[in-house]
């Protein structure tokens, strides 16, 4: 099924969507995309559908199954609160890409802008994963309290992989890094540890994927120096207010 | 006229063009860019600024005026027979359009300071008109200055923006530099002098987001003699440009860092030691100056036009450029609905200026 969605409201696209996924469709194509929102959101079947265009703001928000695939870029809020399955963007992603991602996984073939991953967590058997291709700004992971995030700066080696406050809050997650990281680059919540077999194994397993959907050599990927950004504590902030909650009980 | 659920989305989109060669473009684009963000306004306010505009009238200040009624016009037309030499007033053209409810007055003047006006020793013109404006702004009811500039001016009101685009027949202008902005009141009222952009001579500023050092900044450029008057943070933006620009003459490299300067700690890491030392000397002279709170800014003026994010990237601000063009936009998209393939297009860094301008060359 195809929909060209050039003179359409989102609304009308994602209705559209709807009614596919309850007829049981299972591949429909939208072009002309230019900004339409909320695509996919809340998707909840095996529904795999294919962009082509720009995709609007909160792409596959509340996500629960099923996959998406741009043949373009995405701008802000990709995979907003997204449970499960996937969303593959073969082009570039704008601001706060999976913000308080629970489930599933997001592959980015370009680099995505400020506040990737943050608030990420992790719940049952199916841990979000995200990939991105190129690099990350600023607040990468803040606050992060679970799934895995991986930065690989494939296009251009001259630029920055990731920008400061790195993993900033972090109380859960792991963060890996194709390349270094300076020490201001990343909050006091988080730290690096060495990469372990195991995690060389899981690298290999978990980029396979995202390099052969986007043409990638996998081996070329993983002949590279990495690092790995893990949380210092679960609970970081759990003293903060700890003197304010005595100086009332005190009182009280 | 919408029911109340649809006013639940994000906040506020801007959008800007230029074509670096001084060329004209209809405004039609403009509308059309700031169309294809429709979700990030409510309705509840749209506008716009074009450069290049009444070139016929190119060395005339143009006032934009607007009145709340018909009778609050005559004081000020008195007072500004008085104040300068006007050499064409008229009413701006607008037509009824769905979706723009019940419309103030909107006139327009265009004149120069008459040559025997007493004034102040060493005061410009600039500063002249300023006075007028702020008067005007202060002491008659029910007129507000939309714009002053030259060759430039200001359209905009309460609605959506390509409505208001249409109210104001933008179609009958043509821009070199065209600013757009829909907006999404926030803490401020919705009301048509109230809408984007602000404008003071010839500068003009759309603004996505908000101003918590909105009380520290007015106190400041009040100490300037300039007085905010219509209600929303980011009047005093346009302000603290002419007080910088116009009056201390600072270069354009300055603005980014007054208004959305570097931490500390990465004023301590930056190299060499003479960047440092200008970044620490604008962080202590002007700290007045800081825009603080999340924003995303398209600064208007002749020769260009300048984005900027606050330093931590809170809105967001989208730039392209394509042969002569300069492109700045809140989304991707509203880039691409009136230039499919760009050159390039990049999503600037945070505190950091796209800062595009007309070729050395062009002469206004």
């Amino acid at each position: 099924m195809e929909l060209h969605a050039q003179q359409l409201h989102y609304r009308e696209v994602n209705q559209w969507l709807r009614r596919c996924s309850q007829d049981g469709i299972h591949h429909v194509t939208l072009y002309g995309i230019r900004g339409h929102r909320y695509i996919g959101t809340g998707l909840n079947n095996s529904l795999r559908i294919q962009i082509h265009g720009t995709a609007g703001n909160d792409l596959g928000a509340f996500m629960n199954g099923g996959e998406i695939v741009v043949y373009g870029n995405a701008q802000d809020g990709v995979g907003n609160t997204m449970n499960a399955g996937r969303i593959i963007v073969h082009g570039h992603a704008s601001d706060v890409v999976a913000h308080s991602m629970r489930g599933g996984t997001i592959f980015i073939r370009d680099d995505v802008g400020y506040r990737a991953g943050i608030h990420m967590k992790a719940w049952g058997t199916n841990p979000p994963l995200v990939i991105i291709g190129g690099t990350a700004r600023d607040f990468l992971g803040e606050y992060m309290a679970g799934g895995t995030l991986i930065v690989l700066g494939l296009h251009d080696s001259s630029a920055p992989l990731v920008g400061s406050y790195v993993g900033t809050g972090m109380h859960g997650g792991v963060i890996y890094l194709r390349g270094t990281i300076a020490p201001y680059q990343y909050g006091k919540e988080a730290g690096l540890q060495p990469l372990t077999a195991d995690d060389w194994e899981y690298l290999q397993h978990t980029l396979a994927p995202f390099c052969e959907e986007f043409g990638f050599n996998l081996e070329e990927v993983l002949d590279h120096t990495f690092c790995k950004l893990v949380p210092l504590s679960r609970r970081p902030y759990g003293r903060l207010y700890e003197g304010a909650v005595g100086a009332i009980n005190s009182h009280g | 006229m919408r029911p109340a659920q649809r006013y639940d989305h994000a906040g506020c989109a801007t959008a800007g063009i230029l074509h670096k060669g001084g060329q004209l473009i209809n405004g039609e684009a403009i509308i059309e860019a700031i169309g294809t963000m429709r979700e990030r306004g409510n309705g509840l306010g749209g506008g716009f600024v074009g450069y290049g505009i009444y070139p016929e009238m190119k060395d005339y200040y143009a006032l934009h005026i607007m009145y709340d009624r018909e009778d609050y016009r005559q004081p000020v037309e008195r007072y500004l027979e008085r104040a300068l030499l006007l050499i064409r007033s008229e009413r701006i053209p607008t037509r009824p359009t769905p979706g723009v409810g019940l419309a103030p007055v909107f006139w327009r003047y265009f004149g120069t300071i008459p040559p025997n006006e007493p004034r102040p020793a060493g005061e410009s013109d600039d500063d002249y008109m300023v006075r007028v404006v702020m008067r005007i702004n202060l002491e008659f009811d029910g007129a507000y200055v939309v714009s002053s500039g030259k060759n430039m001016g200001v359209f905009k009101g309460v609605g959506y923006p390509e409505d208001i685009g249409r109210f104001f027949r933008l179609e009958e202008y043509s821009a070199y530099l065209w600013i757009a902005h829909a907006r999404f009141p926030t803490n401020s009222p919705a009301w048509w002098g109230g809408a984007h952009p602000f404008s003071l001579l010839q500068w003009s500023v759309v603004h996505n987001g908000e101003l918590s050092s909105y009380g520290i900044n007015k106190r400041y450029v009040e100490q300037f003699g300039y007085r905010c008057t219509l209600l929303t943070d980011t009047e005093v933006f346009v302000y603290l440009l002419d007080l910088f620009l116009r009056r201390q003459k600072l270069p354009w490299e300055i603005i980014p860092a007054i208004l959305a300067p570097p931490f500390w700690e990465q004023i301590y890491r930056t190299e060499p030691a003479q960047r440092r030392a200008l970044l620490t000397a604008v962080r202590q002279v002007y700290g007045a100056g800081l825009a603080n709170g999340p924003f995303s800014i398209i600064i208007g003026h002749p020769r260009g036009f300048m984005g900027l994010t606050d330093r931590i990237k809170l809105r967001p601000l989208i730039a392209a450029r394509h042969g002569d063009m300069a492109y700045l936009a809140s989304e991707e998209s509203a880039i691409l609905a009136i230039c499919p393939a760009p050159d390039e297009i990049w999503e600037p860094l945070a505190g950091m200026p796209v800062d595009e301008r007309l070729y050395e060359e062009v002469v206004l």
